[in-house]
């Protein structure tokens, strides 16, 4: 096992165990507020502190640990959903209409910029963690569609599928059956990378008041709550921003890794 | 040439088009009506209908399509529903504060980005390239307003050196503007950097297993000579598509960083007119900071052009 995997799945599996766990166990309830206790910083009691309401931190961040991950996965689940059966549809009928029409509209997703387009969604539809999903999940189908059908391409020239055709088969049932295992690999590690960029794009939208809403904790909520008392209690944006960026260094190594382990030849003139 | 210029004119226009409609459209089935919130719940009826009709509202959706694209060609952005003043005069004052802060934060991001992924290439594998490499896998992974926090409680709460936020306005003089966005330009830069240094290494490394450099090192250049005159310039074209993609990441990212700094900049001027329902601003800020991106797509694609003569043909 190469250093990045290991080091990537552990973070990445170190976060999804926190964000399970808060289902059964959190070391406070994370939503009780206790005045008295109110901006302690790390002790054996807190171990990472209490924010304003003197609500624990580990709880928080456990608990939105749920949040952040739930919807990035999500929104990694509508790229794929959408985005794979498109890339294969244009790979399996290569330079027709349907082929054009698909990446066109990939480029034209692609230009704009996601973020803006994010906000524009949310503000329009409410603020809410299923409308974050659904704005950050449009922005992942053409990358999607975009590896799934520059993966397939060569394929479709083998040998292997050139039989398939002869046996009979459609295309749809070619790509579904033979083109789609072939190219699961990219996949997995294109579902890496977007899922780490998922959840900075969560903080982000949860920052300024347009993700997950209150009383749900989540990561982007917990940061903007602590900017006001940064100077008072620098814990409190310290913590989950540590939070976040552990995930996301664990999953962007996670996904360097598993491409290696799939394709060793990249390690040797890996850029 | 001409050929591909008029095949990306057309997307060009293609994509505006289509970017507008999509934006119109998302505005359109947002819940609540515009006159009705502006004069509140105790409003009577015919006060919101005359309202509606002097905002243009109860006409057609495609005529109102087309009055919409039509004002904005001729720079006319409609009129606030709020603050009864014209968009475009909001959004121009605006402009002052995000475009400057967008493009001082891709001049500090590319002059960090490009030294450091010259010497990572030049240092593969050593100790040198690894620090590089490592610090980049940190700087794509750090939210820039989480960030931009750090930046406020180390050098303006502790070290007093920047304010913690707000904007002094030009007219204070060149310095002391270029000095209130000083902080907010770095937290945009940072994490850009490290994507740009990235893929300024992967670029020089590529062009460092040519050919071209084998004689340019055989013509007895030094391996530094030999980068610095021939491998940089042959790295640039992916370089430069990432420096045109950033341009519109630090655009739509200094809407979150304008937050965490108080900057009165088209971020926050988004913001308070989504608060306020006054979607008619939304939609032109949208659709002016889309248009910044996909006209300055293609200028990269057409900088790719004169850099590079092979694509000029292969189009």
């Amino acid at each position: 096992m190469n250093r990045s995997l290991f080091l990537g799945g552990l973070l990445s599996g170190i976060m999804l165990l926190l964000a399970i766990a808060s289902f059964v166990w959190t070391p406070f309830d994370h939503a009780v507020m206790n005045i008295p206790d109110k901006l302690q910083t790390p002790n054996a009691t807190h171990w990472l502190g209490t924010d304003h309401f003197g609500r624990d931190i580990l709880s928080m961040v456990m608990v939105g640990a749920r949040t952040s991950l739930a919807v990035a996965l999500l929104a990694v689940g509508i790229g794929v959903g959408l985005g794979v059966p498109l890339g294969l549809a244009a790979a399996a009928t290569r330079g027709s209409w349907l082929d054009e029409v698909i990446m066109r509209g990939n480029d034209l997703v692609f230009a704009f910029p996601s973020l803006v387009i994010a906000i524009l969604i949310t503000a329009v539809f409410g603020p809410s963690a299923t409308n974050a999903i659904i704005a950050i999940g449009i922005f992942n189908i053409p990358v999607f569609a975009r590896v799934a059908r520059g993966g397939s391409l060569s394929l479709w020239a083998r040998e292997f599928i050139l039989t398939a055709r002869v046996a009979g088969k459609s295309r749809a049932r070619i790509s579904a059956e033979h083109i789609l295992p072939n190219i699961a690999n990219l996949l997995i590690v294109q579902g890496t990378i977007q899922f780490s960029l998922g959840i900075l794009a969560e903080a982000g939208l949860s920052y300024v008041g347009l993700g997950a809403q209150p009383p749900t904790p989540s990561w982007g909520r917990m940061l903007a709550e602590a900017q006001t008392l940064v100077s008072l209690a620098p814990h409190l944006a310290i913590v989950p921003g540590l939070a976040i960026i552990l995930t996301v260094v664990g999953l962007n190594l996670l996904g360097d890794g598993l491409r290696d382990r799939f394709d060793p030849r990249l390690m040797e003139g890996r850029a | 040439m001409l050929h591909y210029l008029l095949k990306r004119l057309m997307s060009l226009i293609l994509s505006l088009a289509v970017a507008s409609m999509v934006i119109f459209a998302v505005i359109e089935v947002a819940p609540g009506d515009p006159a009705s919130f502006m004069l509140g719940t105790g409003a009577q009826e015919d006060t919101v209908a005359a309202l509606r009709s002097e905002l243009g509202l109860d006409q057609g959706k495609v005529s109102r399509y087309l009055t919409w694209v039509g004002g904005m060609l001729t720079g006319d952005f409609g009129t606030s529903y709020t603050y009864r003043t014209p968009v475009a005069e909001m959004v121009g004052e605006r402009l002052w504060v995000s475009l400057p802060l967008a493009l001082y934060a891709l001049t500090l991001s590319t002059l960090i980005a490009l030294p450091a992924g010259i010497y990572a290439a030049a240092r593969r594998g050593k100790a040198g390239d690894m620090a590089v490499m490592g610090a980049t896998q940190l700087g794509v992974a750090v939210p820039n307003f989480w960030f931009a926090m750090l930046l406020v409680l180390v050098f303006a709460i502790n070290l007093r050196w920047f304010s913690a936020g707000g904007f002094v306005g030009w007219d204070k003089g060149l310095w002391a503007g270029l000095h209130a966005l000083t902080l907010p330009a770095v937290a945009l830069a940072l994490p850009q950097a490290a994507i740009l240094a990235r893929v300024m290494r992967s670029a020089l490394l590529e062009v460092l297993g040519e050919d071209f450099m084998r004689s340019a090192r055989a013509k007895g250049l030094s391996q530094r000579q030999a980068i610095r005159r021939h491998g940089v310039r042959n790295a640039l074209i992916p370089v430069l598509t990432i420096i045109g993609l950033q341009f519109s990441f630090l655009l739509a990212g200094a809407i979150i960083i304008e937050q965490v700094f108080y900057l009165p900049g088209l971020g926050r001027l988004v913001f308070q007119a989504i608060s306020a329902r006054d979607l008619i601003v939304v939609e032109s800020v949208v659709m002016l900071l889309v248009f910044a991106v996909i006209l300055v797509n293609f200028l990269v694609d057409l900088t790719y052009a004169v850099v590079d003569p092979r694509l000029r043909r292969a189009a």
